[in-house]
């Protein structure tokens, strides 16, 4: 597993966060360091995080395919959570969504084309108030119509150029 | 009758101009004051000032927060563990998010006297994946308060030690349900665990004494702390003390946090006065009072019964708009004040629709341990789905309620009722809409109408 | 004999029945012993209870008593104790007796509840029962006609999910078959301690799944099919071979080592067609070693050993044997410890009557103890040997003393119990020095060299009893028939004592019976310890004799699944 030195000390560390006897709370904690790394969860992260761990590998599997923001593929270099749930719905999510699809011409769960991004729905984000609500990385962006959602693309396009 | 002012204690710094979530902008506007005079009293004396504030906890059930904390086993010599529920993930629902990013110092604060009142050692809090800033900014404060002396070892020139760490859940709604959580805490997938035996307060996280609490309700604690559990009484209502967050969204003006006394406001004053009313043209349906699980609210229904009022029991005749926002009075009608979620639908919503949007977040949550919850929520998503872009038929009405009428009171936790809860109330109180909808769909969409499944 | 400690006991009524039950005890157990029967899927009586099939679903009452006094609330109707019934349904199997615990199994709210669950789990199952594996032992199939709806509401699209998916040399999985009760998970992690199997992905698209890259492969992986509640889970071997309702079920004891694990021999018409455990809570659980399970398949083996000589022409010769070497001390004795307690005393009567107490041996066979059902000592009945007074010092794994006695030219004949004498230190040399009669089921050098070879059954063809490291006396059955040309080894040691005492001089034994009742007079009035018992009355999950006059004893067994030595096993270098 080839993970950057600064990665490796953050896994010592969060390691530490639990009990001696109990390390393998630090399963999530794990898995999120090394997706932020990598970009996805590689086939050797069982085994890897298993041996850290003090675990068996299908432990660790049965974790990363429960939750639904591990992935074991890579994925575009920008990921497009669009909120799916109701409140979001109610204002036009779905919306949303099909214009960023048309956007990067691309279908929910792909990798667009241009490998600029991957689009996908997501379940209620805790922002109904301002629905609906797309999660770009890290990053909540709000009250996103298919203008914003054009205006979104727009930027994540002419940045892509810039690279 | 005019909706009265908000009343924020927990949400008084919110959206604040030049509130910023640092320690200095805290401590300026008087933080960590509460904690400081905590930890110089009998730890017992703050257990008694919750138990006297009547606090109901403000992540769904409404249980009380004092009996919650007098049932941890304190005499297995295991070590106790706090957990913080900030997984915030009831659809409908955001007002931790909020607390967190913008005031976490009132969580730190809150969750520090909360664990010296019940000799916690060590606190997690269990954030969900979603909110990755969230999670930076709680680290960061963590950290400050940790440097200021108010976590960590011998706080405040003690002898009394806790840490308080951030743990990072990854997309999945269950984490909510507080053994789910623990199962995940644990890192496992977040199968709730059966009761008996495994009741948090004895066997939670590492098989040891755990409380487990809402964001929210532990900024009440802080609060009852400094002003005391019989002045928190006077605030809201008998048996609903204190103030509600309601985060109202969906068919409204002016979507967003509010926060009352609870049972000092009603459903038509929320969402008629405070909210600014059904958006232009539109007239409201149907409400979801708090949290997609919650049952569904037509508006029209009248709600016939007799209500305690003081020592009195006096009838009560009320429309949706009637209905005082706070945990009895909506248990009362049939459904409930949850997490505060209200999410509105006006007349352009189809109620199979609508339907079929929740059934398809319950079959994606449903953690799939046990039986009737696992195919249950499956197969009523299929149904949903079915009806709206395949074939619909007049008996699914009746299937949908059948097959949801088998789920609740036969499953390991409550998602067995959160996923149930909404296609029996649907049906039973659109059951027309969804025998209509065969010939509903061959006609045009309502102009405004959106897609929702 | 040994009696078992007096458990607390508490009283509950089911479905009005009134029974004292030990403490601890669950409903569906407490039912059980009303023979009251709680249906369950994910439950099993040996693994961590999880709850999640909602298959025991009960209704459940506490006996009511005044919160403030605490004294009892009496029904005036009944003018009993009035019982508070809890308004939903609760689960058997994780729902532990309480004193005066009242339980419905068949009120129409757990009628509703079963009838609910089992159409679940029917409509993502495949349906395919006649050419299920499972058909017959399938606790889906079998509560489906009990509670089904008999008709299909669900016309979604059922999941599709992998099918026969190899999990391990021995075991198939075909996952739409799964009801994912997490059983063959929990065993595993908890019993096998080999953590190998999981669920994928999550909700109704929950998979079970072995490690990529990984194998269910370790020596307990059948059990896994035995626990599976549906067709899931199936033996590669035995899949779709027969169907087991035809096959008879007989009890029989694992011979592998001195565990002793009790099994069931299924068989048809002369055949075995599986072999697996039988629950003894004292010993192996629910659970036997897969090894066990393969050891029917030398019953046909090639290398059997036939005759087609009659018997007594066998017998005769040796006869012939035994009389030419009439010096005492000439014939030595080799008996077994694979032998049954029976096979024994009749060994040591034969060693008596050739003037052989003194150079009787036996065989020691050490392996590595699993920790879990195969332990060190894989004779299954050294502890018989010694009951019987066969052997007085545990036995070693070169006869040397034999070596040197043959060496020393004081041995002229060594009679064999089924041990291959190359195999156990003595050169070719000295076997040649040495006439043999030899008593065995396989072909092997000894018996290849020996003058005289009696073909005898194996421990699926006769009846007889084990002592295991428990000292727990445990009987098997004869499943099937030995082949022609074999002979019960109690009717050639029988003869063969008594062609022995003819040729003494001094008075010979009566007639030496060869059928286990008066064999059993014999045995109970020769070795006190076996006092009252008989081979008809020997429980089916055994008795504990009393192990006082051997503690002393060096046993190499080390800890194994309820077992623990008495003092630490000795290390042995194997
Ligand atoms: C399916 C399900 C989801 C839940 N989700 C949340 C949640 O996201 N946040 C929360 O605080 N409580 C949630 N709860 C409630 C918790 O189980 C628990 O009751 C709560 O955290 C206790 O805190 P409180 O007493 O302070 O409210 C959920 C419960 C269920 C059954
Ligand atoms: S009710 Fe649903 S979510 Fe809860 S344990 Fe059962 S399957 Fe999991
Ligand atoms: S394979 Fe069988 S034992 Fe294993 S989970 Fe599925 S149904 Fe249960
Ligand atoms: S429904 Fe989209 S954020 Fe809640
Ligand atoms: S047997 Fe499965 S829930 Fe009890």
């Amino acid at each position: 597993m080839n993970l950057q030195p600064a990665t490796l000390q953050s896994i010592d560390e969060v390691i530490t966060h639990y009990p001696a006897d109990q390390k393998r709370s630090a399963t999530l904690p794990l898995l999120h360091l090394i997706q932020e790394d990598i970009g996805y969860l590689p086939p050797e992260t069982c085994e890897w995080v298993a041996t850290k761990l003090g675990l068996q590998p299908i432990n660790v599997l049965e974790v990363i395919t429960f939750y639904p923001m591990f992935r074991q593929k890579p994925i575009g270099r920008r990921h497009i959570k669009v909120c799916r749930t109701l409140s979001c719905a109610l204002v036009g999510g779905y919306k949303t969504c099909e214009q960023f699809e048309k956007e990067f011409n691309t279908h929910r769960g792909d990798i667009s084309p241009d490998g600029e991004v991957t689009i996908d729905f997501v379940e209620c984000l805790a922002s109904c108030g301002t629905a609906p609500v797309v999660l770009i990385d890290d990053d909540l962006h709000e009250k996103v119509d298919c203008a914003k959602a054009k205006q979104l693309s727009d930027q994540i396009k002419a940045e892509a150029k810039k690279r | 009758m005019a909706a009265p002012a908000q009343r924020r204690i927990i949400f008084q710094h919110i959206d604040e101009p030049g509130y910023s979530n640092d320690l200095a902008c805290y401590v300026r506007n008087g933080g960590y004051e509460v904690l400081k005079k905590s930890v110089t009293r009998p730890p017992a004396e703050l257990i008694d000032e919750v138990k006297k504030s009547g606090l109901r906890g403000r992540g769904g059930a409404g249980f009380p927060c004092g009996v919650k904390w007098g049932l941890v086993d304190r005499k297995s010599g295991k070590p106790i563990y706090l957990i913080v529920n900030a997984d915030e993930s009831e659809p409908g629902t955001f007002k931790d998010r909020y607390i967190m990013h913008q005031d976490p110092h009132q969580l730190i604060e809150g969750t520090m006297i909360s664990c010296f009142a019940n000799n916690v050692k060590q606190a997690y809090i269990y954030i969900r994946g979603e909110m990755p800033h969230g999670a930076r900014i709680l680290e960061k404060a963590i950290a400050e308060a940790r440097a200021a002396g108010f976590v960590g070892k011998n706080i405040l020139g003690t002898t009394y030690s806790c840490d308080i760490f951030v743990h990072r859940g990854a997309g999945a709604y269950i984490c909510g349900e507080e053994t789910g959580l623990i199962e995940s805490l644990e890192g496992k997938r977040a199968n709730p665990r059966i009761k008996p035996p495994y009741f948090p307060a004895v066997l939670g996280l590492y098989q040891c004494p755990t409380i487990v609490n809402n964001v929210e309700t532990l900024c009440h604690v802080k609060y009852i702390v400094e002003h005391g559990g019989d002045a928190y009484t006077k605030v809201g209502t008998p048996n609903n003390t204190g103030t509600r967050i309601f985060c109202v969204s969906g068919h409204v003006q002016r979507p967003g946090y509010y926060e009352f006394e609870a049972g000092k406001i009603t459903l038509g004053q929320l969402l008629y006065e405070v909210c600014g009313g059904p958006l232009p043209g539109r007239t409201f349906k149907a409400v979801i009072p708090g949290g997609s699980s919650a049952k569904i609210l037509r508006f029209g229904e009248r709600f016939k019964g007799k209500r305690k009022v003081g020592a009195e029991m006096v009838d009560y005749d009320w429309g949706v708009e009637d209905v005082p926002m706070d945990f009895d009075s909506l248990g009362m009608i049939g459904t409930m004040g949850g997490s505060g979620g209200v999410i509105v639908m006006d007349d352009t919503v189809n109620m199979v629709e609508a339907l079929a949007n929740i059934n398809a977040f319950y079959s994606h949550e449903s953690c799939g341990q046990c039986t009737p919850c696992r195919e249950g929520s499956l197969w009523m998503k299929k149904i949903t789905t079915r009806m709206v872009h395949g074939q619909a038929r007049n008996e699914d009405a009746a299937l949908l309620k059948s097959v949801a009428d088998q789920i609740p009171g036969r499953t390991i936790c409550a998602f067995g009722e959160a996923c149930s809860w909404p296609t029996q109330s649907f049906i039973a109180k659109f059951g027309d809409e969804f025998k209509q909808y065969p010939e509903t769909k061959k006609t045009a969409k309502p102009a405004g109408a959106h897609e929702l499944v | 004999m040994i009696a078992p400690p007096k458990p607390d006991l508490v009283t509950v009524n089911i479905d009005g029945k009134e029974i004292a039950v030990p403490k601890g005890t669950n409903v569906i157990e407490a039912a059980r012993l009303v023979n009251v029967d709680v249906p369950h899927y994910c439950y099993h009586p040996k693994l961590t209870i999880v709850g999640n099939c909602r298959m025991c679903l009960i209704e459940m009452g506490l006996p009511a008593v005044d919160p403030a006094t605490k004294a009892p609330i009496i029904d005036p109707a009944t003018g009993k104790q009035k019982i508070n019934w809890i308004p939903r349904p609760q689960i058997g199997c994780g729902t532990n007796v309480s004193p005066g615990l009242h339980v419905k199994t068949t009120s129409p709210m757990v009628k509703e509840a079963r009838e609910g669950v089992m159409e679940f789990l029917l409509i993502n199952h495949p349906l395919d029962c006649p050419i299920c594996d499972q058909a017959g032992e399938c606790k889906l199939q079998e509560q489906s006609t009990g509670y089904g709806r008999g008709y299909s509401r669900f016309i979604e699209q059922k999941n599709v999910k992998p099918k026969r998916t190899q999990l391990g040399p021995r075991v198939t999985l075909d996952d739409e078959r799964c009801i994912l009760c997490s059983r063959c998970i929990r065993f595993s992690k908890e019993v096998a301690k080999d953590d190998v199997l999981g669920f994928v992905d999550r909700g109704s698209y929950s998979t079970l799944t072995c490690f990529p890259g990984k194998q269910l492969a370790n020596n307990y992986s059948l059990n896994t099919v035995d626990i599976c509640p549906v067709g899931a889970l199936t033996s590669t071997d035995f899949r779709f071979k027969m169907r087991v309702w035809f096959l008879k079920q007989t009890n029989s004891i694992d011979p592998e080592s001195s565990v002793g694990a009790n099994t069931v021999v299924w068989s048809r018409e002369g055949q075995i067609y599986r072999v697996t455990p039988r629950r003894n809570d004292e010993v192996n659980d629910t659970w036997m070693a897969d090894s066990g399970r393969e050891l029917f398949k030398a019953v046909n083996a090639p290398d059997r050993l036939a005759t087609t000589a009659s018997i007594d022409t066998l017998v005769a010769q040796a006869a012939a044997l035994f009389k030419a070497n009439s010096t005492p001390g000439a014939i030595a004795v080799v008996g077994s410890g694979r032998s049954s307690v029976e096979e024994q005393f009749l060994t040591k009567q034969l060693a008596a009557a050739l003037n052989a107490t003194a150079s009787t041996h036996l065989v020691s066979r050490v392996g590595q103890g699993d920790k879990l059902l195969i332990s060190a000592d894989r004779n299954p009945n050294v502890r018989g040997a010694l009951v019987t007074g066969l052997i007085s010092a545990l036995p070693s794994q070169k006869l040397t003393a034999l070596a040197a006695a043959i060496d020393a030219g004081k041995i002229k004949v060594v009679v064999s119990v089924g041990e291959d004498l190359a195999a156990v230190g003595l050169t070719a040399a000295q076997l040649a020095k040495v006439s043999f009669v030899y008593l065995g089921t396989h072909v092997n050098p000894t018996s290849a060299a020996a003058q005289v070879v009696l073909p005898t059954l194996s421990v699926f063809e006769k009846n007889g009893t084990f002592i295991n490291q428990q000292f727990r006396l445990q009987k098997f059955a004869k499943a099937v028939p030995g082949p022609s040309g074999a002979t019960d080894d109690l009717i050639v040691l029988a003869k063969l004592v008594t062609a022995a005492s003819a040729r003494l001089s001094s008075a010979p034994l009566a007639a030496i019976p060869s059928d286990l009742g008066s064999l059993w007079k014999l045995l109970a009035a020769e070795v006190p310890v076996l006092g009252p018992i008989t081979y008809a009355n020997l429980p089916e999950t055994g008795l504990l004799l009393d192990a006082t006059p051997f503690v002393a004893l060096p046993f190499v067994e080390g800890e194994t699944l309820h077992f623990k030595p008495v003092a630490p096993a000795v290390a042995v270098t194997v």
